[in-house]
Order: C-alpha cells, then sequence, then structure tokens
C-alpha cells in the first residue's frame, strides 16, 4: 500500500506489468554470460504482441484482414512489415502477426481491436497469442552456425534470404525462425520449450568462446 | 531419413511431418447399417502392399496441412503427391506426376471449397484418371 500512496499515478496496467515473468527471465543472465561480443549474442525479446490469423486465402474476410495489417504474405516464408508490425507466413490459411509490446491492447494498442473488428462475425480467428511464445534473437556472423547444428533447413543465404520466415524444427522442437539481418535471426519457441532452446543454443555457442584450434 | 516434399513448402525432413495412415479409406454411408465384421474391417483392417502406396501425411511442424503421397514401400521412393479429395494419379499413364513433384499452389492442400467427396475416393482406385491440380507444378 505504502508504493502505491507513494506513486499515485501508476496505473494498474503498470503494476500488472512489472509483475510478469518471460518464459526465458531466468536464462537472461546466462544469455548475457553466453553471449560473444562480436560473434553471436543471445538475448531475449519478451512480451512482443502476436496475433494468430486464419482466414481462407482470397476470400473477403482475409482481404479485411489485409487491410488492418497492411498485408498478408503468399507464400511459403513470405513476410508482410508494414511500419513495425509483421505478418508471417504459417500455413495457406494461417498467419502470424508480430508487434511490438506496445501494440497490445492492454497497453492501450488498437491492433487487435482492429483486427477483431475486420474479421466481424466471418469465419476465421484472430486469437491473441503473445504469450504463446517467446522471441529469441541471435545475432552475430557465427549464427548460421550456431543453427545448423540443429536445424536442417538451407541456412545458406543463397536460399535462405533475408526478411523470410519459416515454421520449422530447431533442435528437435518445433520453432519458427524468421530472418531479419544478414547476420540476425529471431527464433519463435513456444514458451514451454524456451528453456530448453535457450540452453540448447548456448551450448550450441559455447565453442566459439575458445580460441580456434588452427 | 525421407525427404518429403510438402505442397506448400517444399522438401523437408521427415521429422517435420506425421503419418496419416492409408489414404482414400472411404467412411461408411450408413455405419449403422454395417455388421460387425464390416466395421471393424473399416476400421481396423488396411493394405499393406510391397511397392506403390497411397497414404496420408500432415507438415506438422510446417503449414500443418494434410496432403496424400504415393510412396513405393520397398525403395521408399516418392511417386506423387497430392491434395486430399482428389483421385490417385495413375502413374502409367500420367507422365506428368513425376517422383517428388510439389505444388505452389497457396491453397492446393486446404479444403475449403474442394470438400473430399467420401463416396467418389473409393479403396478400389477408379480407373478414370483426374490429374490433381496440386500433384503438377
Amino acid at each position: 500500500m505504502a508504493e502505491t500512496a507513494a506513486s499515485p499515478t501508476q496505473s494498474s496496467a503498470e503494476q500488472n506489468l512489472s509483475a510478469r515473468v518471460s518464459p526465458a527471465r531466468q536464462l537472461a543472465e546466462a544469455f548475457t554470460a553466453g553471449s560473444l561480443a562480436g560473434t553471436v549474442e543471445l538475448s531475449e525479446l519478451p512480451f512482443l504482441t502476436m496475433v494468430g490469423l486464419r482466414a481462407d486465402a482470397g476470400s473477403e474476410t482475409a482481404q479485411r484482414l489485409a487491410a488492418a495489417t497492411g498485408g498478408l504474405p503468399a507464400a511459403s516464408g513470405a513476410v508482410a512489415t508494414t511500419g513495425d508490425t509483421s505478418v508471417l507466413w504459417l500455413g495457406p490459411s494461417e498467419f502470424l502477426v508480430v508487434a511490438p509490446t506496445e501494440a497490445h491492447e492492454s497497453l492501450g494498442g488498437d491492433l487487435i481491436p482492429a483486427l477483431r473488428e475486420a474479421l466481424g462475425n466471418d469465419a476465421g480467428q484472430v486469437v491473441d497469442l503473445s504469450a504463446n511464445r517467446t522471441t529469441f534473437e541471435l545475432v552475430g556472423p557465427r549464427v548460421r552456425a550456431v543453427l545448423e547444428k540443429g536445424c536442417s533447413l538451407d541456412l545458406h543465404p543463397r536460399v535462405f534470404k533475408t526478411g523470410t520466415a519459416f515454421s520449422t524444427e530447431i533442435a528437435n522442437i518445433p520453432a519458427i525462425l524468421w530472418k531479419t539481418g544478414e547476420d540476425s535471426f529471431r527464433i519463435f519457441p513456444r514458451a514451454s520449450f524456451a528453456e530448453f532452446l535457450g540452453r540448447w543454443l548456448l551450448d550450441a555457442m559455447r565453442e566459439y568462446a575458445s580460441p580456434e584450434v588452427p | 531419413m525421407l525427404l518429403i516434399p510438402c505442397p506448400n513448402c517444399g522438401p523437408r525432413d521427415e521429422t517435420e511431418f506425421h503419418y496419416g495412415g492409408q489414404a482414400h479409406v472411404p467412411y461408411p454411408e450408413n455405419p449403422n447399417e454395417l455388421t460387425d465384421t464390416e466395421w471393424s474391417r473399416y476400421l481396423f483392417y488396411r493394405e499393406n502392399p510391397k511397392g506403390i502406396f497411397a497414404e496420408r501425411w500432415v507438415h506438422s511442424t510446417g503449414c500443418r496441412q494434410w496432403f496424400n503421397m504415393l510412396r513405393d514401400t520397398v525403395s521408399y521412393d516418392i511417386q506423387a503427391v497430392y491434395p486430399m479429395g482428389t483421385r490417385r494419379p495413375d502413374l502409367a499413364a500420367d507422365p506428368a506426376v513425376e517422383a517428388g513433384t510439389a505444388s505452389t499452389a497457396a491453397d492446393s492442400t486446404t479444403t475449403g471449397t474442394a470438400a473430399p467427396s467420401l463416396s467418389a475416393t473409393s479403396l478400389a482406385a477408379s480407373p478414370t484418371r483426374t490429374a490433381p491440380e496440386g500433384a503438377t507444378k
């Protein structure tokens, strides 16, 4: 109560936010310790806003949802990005919207209400999946070598272009892999797999801390 | 490890898929009229051919869509991939359906308008040839 009295302007939403724990919070220190500046760095981007969309491609519903998000990707791997909102292709009629934390309706964002309105009563889905997955960011010139230890996709830049995302398996668990830059990936594991994948990535990164054996 | 050509996602490792058993097993039109023997035949009896076998697969960690596949049970050679609800392609008569062809059509495996007609997909492969749209490039 004393704290509430000390900061009367603090809203209940802010109080709730300070209490939440991201799926890989317990690994935050390990991520910092295991990251190798200039080689490969791992961090968690917690609490991104994610919305699951389902609508038949080409239907009017899909067109309205596309208008609300700024476009739906058309084929496997495609990502439609408008401003800070991206839509990832998960299936012929399934998409994942990824937006910054502030876009969530609990923080006053209008993304989810707008999508819900676009869907209306038609067949399809707009589901808040923000708590379903967490986001890992893996950055550095050794990123490809780390991921290749546990991902069967062809990660060569000739094949895996920057700005594409695929739903696949990493370290034998399902995850979405999004190449956001030449040497940077975002990985979306489900919350319950976050600790496993985080530790797996740390283990995969460990060899690059040692000097290269000639 | 099989490299399975998903009609939506392209070739992916077998570990991303789940097997759905024999394809083209029609649900009985009037299950109540079946004898116990006939019902158990529908439920439990499946072909076990040595050679080409039509089977269902789902890309469970990818696009999560079902599709049919013709696979050689001896050589594991994947002869064709075609959408759910279409007839089994006649390999001998249709040279267009080659090994491992995958369609890039976005909705080639969704149900939607092309709902599978159960009566049309009988166990005895029909001789009428319908080239599945999703099975050819």
